[in-house]
């Protein structure tokens, strides 16, 4: 049979951001998958180099607007790392907690985003109807359903209100149900189970290998979360499990967030529980020269900041690592061998972000290796413009 | 004058029209339940007719590297069997008339809506539509079989009578082998259909649309409304040959309509309560299951008839 070679992406309806995955198919079957990405780089980390640390938290938060909080929690650490405090206890708490409800809003995303890659379009409606309800809990604590600005270096920028903790047990109490529901009907229903057991199965092995982070390399038997890994937050004051299963395919991972979910759901009540009193920020007035490194581990891996400051109010190198980057190549392990239906739904498996992950591509022509620097990439940019308005007509 | 009356037949009542609008209207229950079932609000009554005749105004595009006859008469030769195939069943319900083999012509005709998709696909030159029409062809060898020995069944049910108008009169699905029969039937309507979890040939998140990805314009609208025809015709079928058709004096209007009406809804409610299968899935659950539960229901009719027991 002929090979041929399809493309799932830059802009195909399985996934809503530009990526570019190239199958090689013979018949159903895939041989080869060449994962793509760079179509919409942004230049984050440059644009957080010419903000102070306050702002640049605010455009760190906008990396990705599912983790929103995530890249704020790992920067606002790295900053930390530098002036070398410990923020307060309450800050610590509150972090969690908002840190917590993000992860829950997240996962509930990614069931309804398996759902609908599966055409199982009824669990996609569902569950992003029950995920309301954990927006409008992120809506009362930090008055944004997205992007919550609740991080600035040294602690949290609003205090909970005590009247709103009532109101968020209640809303988290009410949200148990139904995810108890949802993990009935995806976990028991045989075609699902047809669908996922067995299928992208990525060894313990190989987790280790190519460096697999969250729920990925959980899900092979790998435990490995900064969470329990280092101490900080809460997450070392309050008793939680690490859920790790050994399968490591499709049906695993699915697994994983089901049950991260519950686990989540017990922290934030925790917290909110046992909530401390006192300040809620250290009122950082200079940072040092000098550099720090910050993690947290967001719903899809480890998040992992590298700022360096030279004393003055901004920092001069900010590096962000985005989970998905890690999780992207673990393609090349679980898709080839595969059919192209379970294909889709392996790309979904690890939760790909790819605004997080975008970054400069350097294309290799046959001719030789093409390395782009700032000048090339202007160089380029002019005279694209150029060619455009020449085409137009604008002078 | 004949002519005239085939060609009313075939254009306005019961052919074309008829069946576009309620197949717009079958179109338009199956996305209003779906919503419902979703938790969704759903379209206005009208919106299958407006998308249809928005389609109609877009650019039409012709893939270059494709057969642009074949790639444009697919669609006009699925139309027009399942008007032909919606005339034949209305003709027989409405007026009781029906010839010897009718039964035979409706069931080659419903194979060319998919036939056509297939071909039209091919034409196409695009991979992703070879995959779709690969695809279609294994779920046609998988369908055709448990739906073959089902209407035999039926047939064997209603006398060894392969005239529409015999077979609806005499309600199959009453007797074990008939209700077996109706469920498998019901199952490979579902195929036919293209409805999740069959909708392998077209798995939008996987294959984009896969046999439709290059039709746009008046193809695509004719395709749209080739299977909101479909979603009328097939479950009018089924109601035909097992259910003891459909029957239009006094009360029994209100009953066929209930008939049509749940075998829609159970349509579209399997529709929505499950993910999309893999195409070998989909074969192995025709032939290793469905196959062996028609022969089981054509043995029972067998016996049944060797042994004059009804119920069997």
């Amino acid at each position: 049979m002929a090979k041929s070679v399809i493309t799932i992406g830059p802009y195909h309806p399985l996934q809503e951001e530009p990526e570019l995955f190239r199958l090689t198919i013979e018949g159903e079957k895939v041989l080869n998958i060449d994962v793509m990405v760079g179509y919409n780089h942004r230049g984050i980390e440059k644009l957080s180099e010419s903000r102070t640390f306050d702002q640049a938290t605010f455009v760190i938060e906008r990396i990705c607007g599912i983790c929103s909080t995530s890249h704020p929690f790992a920067y606002t650490r790295a900053v930390e790392d530098i002036i070398g405090l410990e923020v307060p206890e309450r800050a610590k708490y509150i972090r969690t907690i908002v840190a917590e409800i993000e992860r829950i809003h997240s996962h509930l995303l990614w069931m309804g985003l398996a759902g609908h890659f599966l055409g199982y379009n009824t669990v996609y409606m569902w569950v992003w109807k029950l995920r309301e309800e954990i927006l409008d809990v992120l809506e009362a604590l930090t008055g944004n359903r997205n992007n919550y600005a609740m991080f600035k270096p040294g602690g949290v920028r609003r205090d909970i209100n005590p009247d709103d903790i009532s109101f968020v047990l209640k809303k988290i109490d009410g949200i148990l149900p139904t995810i108890e529901m949802l993990k009935k009907a995806i976990l028991d229903d045989p075609v699902l189970h047809a669908r996922l057991k067995g299928i992208g199965t990525f060894t313990r092995e190989e987790a280790i290998d190519y460096c697999a982070l969250g729920p990925t390399s959980r899900a092979s038997g790998v435990a490995r979360d900064v969470r329990k890994d280092t101490a900080y937050g809460a997450y070392d004051r309050i008793d939680w499990d690490m859920i790790v299963t050994e399968n490591g395919d499709v049906f695993d991972k699915a697994v994983i967030r089901i049950l991260e979910t519950y686990e989540s759901v017990k922290i934030v009540k925790t917290c909110l529980q046992n909530l401390p009193g006192g300040e809620i920020d250290l009122n950082i007035t200079s940072i040092p020269p000098g550099e720090g490194i910050g993690a947290h581990e967001a719903p899809r891996g480890e998040t992992f900041h590298y700022v360096r400051s030279d004393g003055t109010n901004r920092p001069v190198r900010h590096k962000v690592r985005a989970p998905t980057f890690m999780n992207l190549p673990t393609l090349k392990a679980t898709v080839p061998g595969c059919t192209i239906s379970d294909a889709t739904i392996i790309l979904a498996a690890i939760d790909p972000c790819y605004c997080c992950t975008e970054r400069m591509v350097a294309v290799r022509s046959p001719e030789g290796d093409l390395l782009y620097n700032g000048d090339d990439l202007v160089r380029l940019s002019q005279e694209k413009t150029a060619s455009i308005m020449k085409r137009m007509g604008i002078k | 004058m004949e002519t005239a009356k085939y060609l009313f037949l075939f254009i306005i009542f019961p052919g074309f029209l008829f069946t576009a609008l309620v197949g717009f209207f079958s179109v338009w229950v199956d996305r209003k339940v779906t919503a419902r079932v979703q938790w969704r609000v759903g379209p206005p009554f009208l919106q299958p007719l407006y998308d249809f005749f928005k389609l109609l105004g877009k650019e039409t595009l012709l893939p270059k590297k494709g057969s642009p006859l074949v790639f444009l008469a697919a669609p006009i030769f699925s139309l027009m069997a399942i008007v032909l195939v919606s005339t034949i069943l209305w003709v027989g319900i409405f007026w009781k008339q029906s010839f010897i083999g009718d039964l035979i012509v409706v069931v080659y005709l419903l194979i060319i809506p998919s036939l056509s998709f297939m071909i039209g696909a091919m034409a196409s030159g695009n991979p992703l539509a070879t995959v779709g029409a690969s695809r279609e062809m294994k779920l046609i060898i998988a369908y055709e079989l448990p739906f073959l020995i089902c209407l035999a069944t039926a047939i064997l049910k209603s006398g060894a009578s392969i005239q529409l108008a015999v077979i609806a009169s005499s309600p199959v699905i009453a007797s074990i082998s008939g209700a077996l029969a109706s469920i498998v039937v019901l199952l490979c309507i579902h195929a036919k259909l293209g409805f999740t979890p069959f909708d392998v040939a077209e798995a939008e998140t996987e294959i984009m649309e896969g046999i439709f990805i290059e039709y746009s314009g008046i193809p695509l609208a004719l395709i749209k409304l080739t299977q909101a025809m479909m979603l009328f015709t097939l479950p009018i079928f089924l109601i035909t040959v097992f259910l003891g058709g459909m029957n239009f004096s006094g009360w029994g209007i209100l009953w066929s309509i209930l008939k049509y009406v749940l075998v829609l809804v159970l349509i579209i409610v399997i529709k929505n309560t499950n993910p999309r299968v893999r195409v070998d899935q989909a074969l192995k659950f025709f032939w290793l299951y469905l196959v062996p539960v028609s022969i089981v229901a054509f043995l029972l009719a067998l016996l049944g008839m060797i042994y004059g027991i009804a119920w069997l």
